[in-house]
């Protein structure tokens, strides 16, 4: 089974996040980047559906330079091959635009699969996946926690999460888009002989021209969204901060709890 | 001269002979939106409701301020599956070009609403709390980086928008009722050719036992700051002082800390107890709007920064690990 992965390289969002100079994004100066988290789940779930079924994985991100250490990171732990959407022109597009020039390079080989994270941790549109899928004309199922090859190879059981804990269970005929939720596996860690031998595998870089994309077509150019500005929320009345040492601290919480709150 | 009045829609969502109560949230937002964009209070939004067999449930929806409920009725649209909801909408948005389409941002229309902008040749603007009309058009409100941080977004070039509003950011007794039951009509689409594109098997509950979260009076829920699962003594020691219940965040359910029916937020339990203490949870919007209706919020976290303080009304910066001891021995003193 040829399996894409698609994976995105995002801020780290435990890191302090700081608003750029124009207002318009983050500081990326000193800003680390990891891969997107349910895209590590997209990936390990494509590793062991290749490993059982005697087939392999390709990786596929959109980005800038720095997305390359996240493509050698999905080398490492056992992609075989990456294709990185590197020109400026893809930058800074809305889930259509990104979802288009995803499609256009997964459409130039043969996959039987297509799987990535649900949602991106720093936009968050959680609509890409779906969007190669319309582009491509295949099936695709958002949020899944569970995948299971039926035995002809045609079609698969996936489970998609719904609200309120519960799940439901659907068959996709395949080619299919399968947009995979955090938590459904382990993802694995890379081993030192994986590390060495992703050094010598092939990322291979595309334009939109190498796509058949015009430059308007996709990144900023080919969306209907635009960020104006980033902030930190609204903050409503906002919380009392509670100061002093954990003792302290506590001691303030328990009588205001008691006094102004009346809960306890 | 009227200026061209905006067409607004709102599609909703229901389920087995049920309005999911998000739909009522999305009829307030198209019903604000379309007064924005139009004449004032004159201009209403139209609903479509799609499924099989849901004549009751378009008359319930008529008795809202509405300019017309479009009802898409047939079999293939009883169960939902993206195809046959893809196909349906498709050349009813296409036909009638609304300027904006409004969702309930649920995980069944983040499932088909990207599909159907990609189909429709629409714009796509996921998950709005809200908007605003600035001097050149409006600008709209929605969370990024797991809610660290507001983004606001402006729509460029023409065409149809689809638009989703978060749970919980427009209040769904603010839909206002109209002074006559609107007409109801059905979609004007050829559904003769729509399927299903997926096979549903069946649903299933998450995990065994359930533990009814909602009748709690006082939760105490721990997120990943706590740091594993042999580490949830000083938890279970303040949930006992407190005669609370223990809630999570998912990344605890995801790790195997705690069992999945103790999780609060989107996929799990919603919850407004009296009093929520959230330690060692950052505030993920996907927790956030699973307990934002507590009457009192109390949270600990390390990270001044995390988006929890922004909806608690005591917050305490500091390591859980010193500040929940401390709490659970005033506690317990306090209460002789």
């Amino acid at each position: 089974m040829r399996i894409a992965v698609c994976i995105k390289q995002v801020p780290d969002t435990e890191a302090r996040l700081r608003v750029s100079r124009d207002g318009r994004w983050l500081d990326e100066e000193d800003l680390p980047f990891v891969i997107n988290e349910s895209d590590e789940y997209a990936l390990e779930e494509g590793l062991a559906l290749a490993e059982k079924t005697g087939g392999e994985v390709v990786l596929v991100s959109l980005g800038p330079e720095r997305v390359r250490e996240a493509l050698r990171k999905g080398l490492a732990v056992g992609a075989a091959r990456a294709v990185h959407l590197k020109d400026p022109a893809f930058l800074g597009g809305d889930a259509l635009a990104t979802g288009r020039a995803l499609a256009a390079a997964i459409r130039r080989e043969s996959f039987d699969l297509v799987l990535t994270g649900s949602q991106s941790d720093d936009v968050g549109y959680a609509g890409t996946g779906s969007v190669v899928a319309g582009e491509l004309g295949w099936p695709h199922v958002w949020l899944v926690m569970g995948v299971a090859l039926d035995e002809s190879g045609k079609s698969a059981r996936v489970t998609r999460e719904m609200e309120s804990g519960m799940n439901e269970i659907v068959r996709v005929q395949l080619p299919a888009v399968l947009e995979i939720q955090a938590g459904i596996n382990h993802p694995r860690y890379a081993s030192l002989k994986g590390i060495m031998a992703a050094k010598k595998k092939e990322i291979a870089e595309a334009a939109p021209a190498d796509l058949g994309l015009e430059p308007g077509q996709v990144g900023a150019a080919g969306s209907r969204l635009e960020i104006v500005s980033v902030a930190l929320p609204d903050s409503g009345a906002g919380a009392q901060m509670l100061e002093g040492d954990p003792q302290k601290q506590a001691a303030t919480l328990v009588q205001k709890l008691r006094t102004e709150a009346r809960v306890l | 001269m009227s200026e061209k009045m905006a067409k607004v829609w709102v599609v909703l969502q229901q389920r087995e002979g049920q309005i999911a109560r998000m739909s009522w949230e999305a009829i307030a937002a198209a019903q604000k939106l379309a007064g924005e964009l139009g004449d004032g209070a004159g201009a209403k939004p139209e609903a479509v409701l799609l499924g099989a067999g849901i004549g009751d449930l378009a008359a319930e929806v008529a008795k809202r301020d509405l300019a017309a409920v479009h009802v898409a009725d047939a079999e293939p649209l009883r169960t939902y599956t993206p195809g046959a909801y893809v196909a349906a909408l498709t050349p009813a948005i296409r036909e009638a070009k609304p300027d904006f389409v409004v969702f309930p941002h649920s995980y069944q229309s983040v499932d088909y609403v990207p599909r159907l902008a990609q189909a429709v040749g629409a714009g796509l603007l996921p998950e709005v709390t809200g908007f605003s009309a600035g001097a050149d058009g409006l600008v709209w409100k929605r969370p990024i980086l797991g809610g660290k941080m507001q983004a606001q977004v402006k729509v460029k070039g023409a065409g149809t928008v689809l638009v989703s509003v978060q749970s919980g950011a427009f209040q769904a007794d603010t839909a206002t009722l109209g002074s006559s039951p609107a007409p109801v009509q059905p979609l004007a689409a050829d559904l003769s050719g729509v399927k299903p594109d997926r096979e549903v098997l069946g649903v299933e509950q998450v995990g065994g036992e359930k533990i009814d979260l909602t009748k709690a009076d006082i939760i105490v829920a721990v997120g990943r700051g706590v740091g594993g699962a042999d580490k949830m003594g000083v938890i279970e020691e303040l949930a006992k002082a407190l005669g609370a219940e223990i809630g999570a965040s998912r990344p605890v359910i995801d790790n195997g800390w705690l069992p999945r029916d103790r999780q609060i937020g989107s996929s799990g339990q919603t919850v407004a107890p009296k009093l929520y203490l959230a330690a060692g949870i950052s505030g993920a919007i996907q927790h956030l709007v699973g307990m934002k209706g507590s009457t009192t919020i109390v949270a600990i976290n390390k990270d001044p920064g995390a988006p929890i303080f922004t909806v608690a009304d005591y917050g305490i910066v500091g390591d859980l690990h010193e500040v929940v001891p401390a709490l659970t021995a005033a506690i317990k003193e306090a209460k002789g």
